[in-house]
């Protein structure tokens, strides 16, 4: 606490943002504890961004507690372990927690009940390890953010060839209401925090390390900032309690007065974001040697008789810890995966915990807004006053419900990070949000049929291209034969009239040969008066002689 | 656990239209209060006739258009047009005037372009300029502050005056009403008086002005009696901005931007140009900065939009004052205003989050 006052630093302010009630005391009163072991544990290959796993073992073996069962295909992508030992009785397709209530190929392990782990060691001197050693044991631990988005982490914390990381920012705002459990890690486990904070900053050679953590955690605050006062690069930031703080653009900003490009990353501007439950994950990673089995999840809301945090196997159904945590399945009015501003509603209780599910909300009517008619736009711009990305929500929410699709566009809708302040502070209750995911996905609708169309045009030109061009081959090949044969009928006429020209100038030598003989045989007789002289000899040379003869 | 399943945000925060219109009745309470206190009870008399006319207008024409009574009754946003308007009515005006105003405000201004968040134009601004245009004598005849009127109408004179045109035996009309100070001081300026004249003549303190039975118009920096009631509105709108009602954008524009050009001529020619404190301070300049300016509805939309409006506004309502056929300027100015909206909205958007310049 001593640092506290001694330490200010400049933070910085986004535009925006709401307070909706905290409600984070409902499930802080009790420490985490371990979930129940479950009988039936169902992993879907597909719990983070990228592409899903793909299974490695087969239905009927034998697993152990921490062994790989799903390897990771392609770049991004993470692999599964099996969360407890027992065997693989399904690879199949089993209703999963995602907003489309769609089921996905899952892997279901009927636990023994051994929960035996298998051999697995510690990394020593992990600094001594090259950083992209580092990150290729974090990518097999099948880490991914556990802040709520699940990418795959080993990627972000490659900075690639030429950025320079500045910052390395730990996010442990929490700004959701309901959510405690990074609070309650951070209140618990700061040590593990710090250690899995020093191994993505060596893995990443940031420069500076900052924690952030809003302004009512403050034990979470305290603990941490106790772990890491012997260190000189890591600062734990207490920054003020404002929804959507957690939210990487807005938090770098708030930290670092710097925006992330509305198209780019943190990692342009030489920022990284984790989130402080990856932290203690690949704390765990590295010095146990444990890949990722387990998270910590929030039970709460007033369907929950002791609502509180649990350490949950991944693959537990949620059923099983709402009954934990002595909760009521029957007065749930909602039940909701993540908190209330982000999180979706589920449609069944028995769906498994996935490595992105930090809460389990299940809302009874006193949870939920009362339900109030949607009435047009009044043009107030509370929503615009709450954006935290500065657009303009109801220009959008108008062009989103006429699908004027182009205009959504030119407003930035993809800019949108579905945060929820412009539905909730909304005085019309219109569910904009709502609108703008629609709109979304209309626009990805019509790309992909653009892009159908395109691949389509494409193809017709091609076969265009492939007629004509055959045809002119053909063509071309009709002229060359043609041309070929022209050549031919040519070169003949040309021979026969070179003969004919040649028998033509024999002809006329031959006739002048004889004229000339006649001449000579004229002229000889008359000079053979004159003189004596014999014309015999070559007949060729005759006449240029007597030019010769001639001239002189 | 029935699901149809439902979108984030799974929370809301307590906003609704008929909290917002709630709150700008509210805020309202000062002026009335102010109004009441220099003018008399006539206006209760307007309001509530106003009110019940728009409500009645407002059932009927969502019958008709075929959209659900209840939650566009209960809005609150044609109560607020009502009052408004009634604000901007004389108390002594016959009750037609009232209703003719509401009926068109309501049923042609709002419901025939869409209804509630549709209309382009103020509806309250719409029905007190066709008003004014049509019924010019009855629109201007205000009454005199009251410990200046002749006579005191009670609450109950003043109803049956408003609904059957008969005032109590031995009184005119026109002895119980004048020319607004706007007014007056409009006609002055255009007989050649300066302003100083006209407020030596015209604000005198009440003892002398009793003396020389002159009607005080002028008071200490605006026009006798609505100096308060502008104070009024002020502080309802302060408050309206501390709630958040409404953003500090337009009234600040607005009023900067009338102050501004004010200062301006009143220091080129204070004989010529009213003050710039008697302008702030006079007619309906507050109700309209904090009140009629400030609809959403037909307001610009982004922040730095807001801001151009409320200059707009500010510079054209002294524009019209000081050069035009109309003693007060609001409705116009707004209107017109209102006509810019899209344009505005079109050119001044908000830097989006992260993009630069665009």
């Amino acid at each position: 606490m001593r640092q506290t006052v001694n330490r200010i630093r400049r933070l910085w302010k986004f535009r925006g943002g709401v307070h909706p009630p905290q409600q984070k005391n409902i499930s802080t009163s009790a420490p985490i504890s371990p979930a129940q072991l479950p009988e039936r544990l169902v992993l879907p290959l597909h719990q983070h961004i990228g592409e899903p796993a793909e299974p490695i073992v087969n239905i009927g073996d034998k697993v152990l507690k921490g062994q790989m069962i799903a390897r990771p295909q392609g770049y991004v992508s993470a692999p599964i372990h099996a969360p407890t030992s027992g065997t693989v009785i399904d690879i199949g397709n089993y209703p999963v927690p995602h907003p489309s209530s769609l089921s996905a190929t899952c892997m279901v392990i009927h636990s023994d009940g051994d929960d035996r782990w298998i051999e697995h060691h510690a990394v020593e001197d992990y600094f001594r390890l090259p950083p992209s050693e580092l990150r290729n044991l974090i990518r097999e631990a099948g880490i991914v953010g556990l802040g709520g988005a699940g990418f795959p982490s080993y990627i972000k914390f490659n900075p690639g060839q030429q950025k320079a990381i500045q910052t390395l920012i730990l996010n442990g705002v929490e700004c959701e209401p309901y959510i405690t459990c990074d609070d309650l890690l951070m209140r618990e486990r700061p040590q593990d925090i710090l250690s899995g904070l020093l191994i993505i900053q060596h893995a990443l050679q940031a420069h500076e390390c900052l924690v952030a953590i809003e302004d009512n955690k403050p034990e979470a605050f305290v603990a941490l900032r106790q772990a890491t006062e012997d260190y000189d690069n890591i600062e734990v930031v207490q920054v003020p309690t404002l929804y959507p703080q957690g939210s990487e653009k807005q938090l770098v900003k708030v930290l670092t007065g710097k925006e992330v490009p509305a198209d780019g990353l943190a990692l342009n501007i030489g920022v990284v974001c984790a989130n402080v439950g990856t932290a203690a994950a690949v704390h765990n990673a590295i010095h146990r040697g444990e890949p990722l089995i387990s998270r910590n999840v929030t039970i709460t809301g007033s369907a929950i008789g002791s609502p509180r945090n649990l350490n949950v196997l991944l693959g537990t159904p949620m059923r099983e810890l709402i009954e934990q945590c002595d909760g009521n399945l029957d007065r749930i009015e909602r039940l909701i995966m993540g908190g209330p501003m982000m999180g979706f509603a589920l449609h069944r209780p028995d769906l498994p915990v996935i490595k992105t599910t930090n809460c389990i909300l299940a809302a009874t009517a006193e949870d939920l807004p009362p339900q109030r008619p949607e009435l047009p736009c009044i043009r107030c711009g509370a929503c615009a006053d709450t954006c935290p990305v500065n657009l303009l929500p109801q220009q959008l929410y108008w062009y989103s419900k006429h699908q004027n699709l182009d205009k959504v566009q030119e407003f930035n809708l993809f800019d949108c990070i579905e945060c929820g302040c412009c539905s909730y502070v909304c005085p019309s209750n219109i569910p904009l949000v709502q609108y703008f995911r629609f709109a979304k996905g209309d626009i990805w609708t019509q790309e992909r049929e653009k892009e159908k169309s395109d691949i389509a045009r494409r193809r017709h030109e091609f076969h265009q291209f492939r007629v004509a061009r055959d045809k002119e081959e053909r063509q071309a090949k009709r002229n060359r034969k043609k041309a070929a044969l022209k050549a031919d009928t040519a070169a003949a006429e040309r021979d026969k009239k070179k003969a004919e020209i040649q028998a033509a100038i024999e002809r006329t030598q031959t006739r002048r040969q004889d004229a000339m003989k006649d001449a000579e045989m004229r002229r000889s007789s008359y000079q053979g008066r004159t003189r004596d002289h014999s014309t015999a000899g070559n007949a060729g040379q005759q006449p240029e002689n007597s030019s010769d003869t001639e001239q002189k | 656990m029935t699901s149809p399943t439902p979108t984030s945000p799974h929370t809301l925060a307590a906003a609704s239209i008929t909290r917002v219109m709630l709150r700008v009745i509210i805020a309202l309470i000062p002026g009335l209060a102010a109004y009441i206190w220099f003018f008399g009870w006539g206006i209760t008399i307007n309001i509530a006739f106003a009110v019940l006319v728009a409500l009645g207008a407002e059932a009927i024409m969502l019958q008709l258009r075929k959209r659900p009574l209840l939650p566009f009754l209960t809005d609150g946003s044609a109560i607020v047009t009502a009052v408004l308007l009634a604000f901007a009515i004389p108390p002594l005006a016959p009750w037609w005037i009232t209703f003719i105003g509401i009926i068109f405000a309501i049923v042609v201004a709002k419901q025939l372009y869409g209804g509630l968040g549709y209309n382009p134009f103020n509806p309250a601004m719409v029905g007190y300029v066709v008003l004014l245009i049509s019924f010019p004598r009855e629109m201007t005849s205000w009454v005199p502050t009251l410990s200046f009127s002749p006579y005191e109408l009670s609450f109950v004179e003043n109803a049956i005056f408003i609904f059957t045109g008969h005032l109590p035996a031995g009184l005119a009309i026109d002895a119980l009403t004048e020319a607004t100070p706007l007014d007056t001081l409009k006609t002055n300026l255009g007989l050649g008086n300066t302003v100083s004249e006209i407020k030596s003549q015209l604000g005198l303190d009440e003892a002398t002005s009793r003396l020389l039975s002159v009607i005080p118009i002028f008071g200490a920096i605006g026009g006798k009696g609505w100096e308060w009631i502008n104070g009024g509105f002020l502080l309802g709108g302060l408050w309206l901005i501390y709630k958040k009602v409404i953003g500090w954008q337009i009234p600040a524009a607005l009023l900067g931007s009338l102050v501004s050009i004010s200062v301006l001529f009143y220091i080129i020619d204070p004989d010529l140009y009213a003050s710039p404190v008697f302008h702030l301070f006079s007619g309906a300049t507050m109700l309209a900065a904090f009140f009629i300016a400030t609809d959403p509805v037909t307001a610009a939309t982004s922040n730095r939009g807001r801001l151009i409006y409320g200059v707009g506004i500010g510079i054209l309502m002294y524009i019209i004052r000081t050069w035009g056929g109309y003693p007060d300027s609001v409705a116009f100015a707004v209107l017109l205003m209102n006509m810019t909206v899209p344009i505005i909205d079109h050119y001044f958007k908000s830097r989006v989050f992260g993009r630069h310049g665009d």
